[in-house]
């Protein structure tokens, strides 16, 4: 039993999952048709798919989120990331009427420039990425409400607005954008030794430079990959309403996105993380946010419960806490 | 502080002040009616709240943490205070409690950061969820404050010449910094935030008192912020739970644009004071323009704290780099 229970902790994304179905459970006694699955018009309805899109945001988020934090750094920047992403589009479409693809193209560049120029503060200029980051959190939303004058800018286009409201094989065609995100992105870093890499860079910075890895392309890349996968969020997200509204969108996002990673048992010192585990992770946040709607708590109250749970799973994961539970209990036996 | 320092210490604080004279005097050259004793002394006035909160920030920050649930414990403390008056509980109490349960909360955090090794972000974050969450559970929406104690209180105004005056806010504010100077720069406890920011392992070899110095800090700032909290319930008159959203980067921002090193262990409460001038000078002048929105003044911070960022990094280049 002791070596069935070692074998399944030492994988970390099994604890994500299990809080996961263990939240799932709670929701199918408690919550009154949580798994009641419609069919209409041959697509599939439901609490449980609406969890998934609505999802589908703080996924890609804690995807680029989860390299980040495994080099061990955090990117404060993803919300306003989203605004500016979301803001470009709408002008695009709406004032310049720009083609989707160029749309999309320009809109994903643009956030993968404000991740490149966080890589570039923080690998060239030494800067600390939680103060790097903070900064285009801080300005970058001013960015967005400047494209868009600061108004809630509304669009139509309809390629634009399928990307966030569309089906695709009967289900919401986000969901194939997170499953392709997550699986492309597994398998360029586990078939190459990108992912050795980025834990080896969060490990130990100092040794990696000196046995020759190009820590600074490293660095560089994993805050680009965090502003493309943000700009996609942006892009869903302004989809999902047809406007872009420069000043509420992805606001709080970061947090959900760092929560999501941490819970799935990526470490926040670094060096060591995990896909799949950020993926149950931001299922976790996204199932808890969806249920406490449900229930009734007001949203604006819903993070007292999201603070207990990160707290939680925190002292959970700090060595001395877990040392002192074990001096408690040999001290008991 | 003896004054006979080499000179690329001060240099942060300098540039500081010369930022804020640059700032202030070219808005009073663009905009009528700026450079008057009234829109100064407004300065004070309207970011009291900021002000108090960035002091209870600048200790943190020297101590090498980071508290990112300022603008929550805020926006907690005049919900508080108005639904205790609401209650019918004395003023006096309610303020009391208020500040108390800052102070609590802020040691909380701060003993959990020490005691088990968690990154102050993280823990901070924590603590800004579950402050906010409390504020909208005690109060959906504003509440307006009703109390003969609170009103006197809230319409004190010390008139100077020029139209010009001082509220309750700002003298809670002035009063503020002058104890975080005298706490930071001139007693033991000042010297030991200094020591274990700068390094926590030398600091912990001198026989320092990590703990109770960490602790500290981050119950004084959220006595801090529970105070900024009271001086925002004098400004609007008002609890509001949504009150303070964000607020936790403008204060960052005033620390950092005042010199103080996100690094810990560097830095002077006189230099928060001009950043939050800083600060107060381009809204006004946002303000004064008309033509320039609000989002302008974010881009502007945005920019001044990557500018400071970077005169700090190419000062201290030379010192060993700090992690985290």
């Amino acid at each position: 039993m002791k070596a069935l229970l070692q074998k399944a902790g030492s994988h970390v994304w099994i604890w994500p999952l299990l809080g996961w179905i263990a939240l799932l459970v709670l929701d199918a006694i408690f919550v009154d048709g949580f798994f009641r699955f419609e069919i209409r018009e041959g697509h599939i309805y439901g609490t449980f798919v609406d969890i998934l899109h609505q999802g589908s945001k703080v996924l890609l988020l804690a995807l680029g989120m989860t390299l980040v934090i495994g080099t061990g750094g955090v990117d404060l920047s993803v919300g306003s990331i989203m605004a500016i992403s979301g803001a470009l589009a709408a002008v695009m479409v709406t004032q310049t009427e720009s083609m989707f693809a160029i749309t999309v193209v320009a809109a994903l560049l643009a956030s993968m420039g404000v991740g490149l120029l966080n890589g570039t503060l923080i690998a060239l200029g030494g800067v600390q990425p939680i103060v790097a980051t903070l900064i285009f959190m801080v300005s970058g939303r001013g960015l967005a409400m400047l494209l868009t004058d600061g108004q809630i800018l509304t669009f139509e286009d309809p390629a634009l607005v399928f990307l966030g409201n569309g089906h695709f094989l009967g289900l919401p065609f986000t969901l194939t954008l997170v499953a392709l995100a997550y699986i492309l992105t597994s398998l360029v870093l586990r078939k190459t030794a990108a992912a050795l890499y980025v834990e080896a860079l969060g490990d130990n910075p100092t040794a990696s430079r000196l046995v020759g890895l190009p820590t600074r392309t490293i660095r560089l890349s994993v805050y680009a990959f965090s502003g493309f996968c943000a700009g996609v969020a942006g892009l869903i997200a302004a989809s999902n309403i047809k406007a872009a509204d420069s000043s509420r969108v992805g606001e709080m996002m970061e947090l959900d996105a760092i929560f999501a990673v941490i819970v799935g048992g990526t470490a926040l010192t670094g060096g060591r993380f995990t896909l799949l585990g950020s993926f149950f992770g931001a299922l976790l946040i996204q199932t808890l946010t969806t249920t406490m709607y449900n229930l009734g708590v007001p949203p604006a109250v819903a993070p007292v419960p999201k603070a207990i749970t990160i707290l939680l799973v925190c002292l959970l994961q700090s060595d001395r806490f877990r040392a002192h539970f074990r001096r408690e209990r040999s001290a008991a036996s | 502080m003896k004054l006979p320092r080499p000179s690329t210490e001060w240099l942060p604080l300098m540039s500081t002040v010369l930022v804020w004279l640059v700032l202030y005097v070219g808005a009073s050259v663009a905009y009528e009616g700026f450079f008057s004793a009234r829109v100064f002394l407004n300065l004070f006035n309207d970011n009291a709240a900021l002000g108090i909160s960035a002091l209870g920030m600048t200790l943190v920050i020297l101590s090498g943490g980071i508290d990112l649930s300022v603008g929550a414990v805020l926006a907690l403390s005049t919900t508080l205070v108005a639904a205790l008056i609401k209650a019918g509980c004395p003023a006096p109490i309610a303020m009391a409690c208020s500040l108390g349960l800052g102070t609590a909360l802020g040691a909380g955090m701060g003993g959990l950061i020490h005691a088990y090794r968690l990154p102050p972000f993280l823990v901070t974050l924590g603590g800004m969820f579950l402050a906010r969450g409390t504020a909208f559970w005690i109060s959906m929406e504003s509440m307006a404050i009703r109390n003969p104690l609170y009103d006197s209180v809230t319409d004190y105004r010390i008139a100077l010449p020029g139209k010009a005056f001082l509220t309750a806010g700002s003298l809670m504010f002035l009063g503020m910094m002058i104890l975080a100077w005298l706490v930071a720069h001139r007693t033991p406890f000042g010297r030991n935030l200094y020591a274990l920011g700068g390094n926590e392992q030398s600091a912990r070899l001198m026989g320092l008192p990590i703990l109770k110095t960490r602790v500290s800090a981050y119950a004084l700032n959220g006595f801090c912020s529970a105070l900024a909290g009271l001086a925002m319930t004098f400004y609007m008159g008002s609890g509001n739970p949504a009150i303070g959203m964000g607020m936790e980067l403008d204060v960052i921002a005033c620390v950092v644009i005042g010199g103080t090193l996100l690094t810990g262990g560097s830095g002077w409460v006189a230099g928060t004071l001009f950043g939050v001038l800083i600060f107060g000078t381009i809204q006004t002048a946002i303000t004064f323009d008309g033509r320039l929105n609000s989002y302008w003044s974010r881009m502007v911070i945005g920019f001044l704290l990557l500018a400071f960022i970077l005169l700090q990094r190419g000062l201290t280049r030379n010192r060993p780099a700090s992690h985290t």
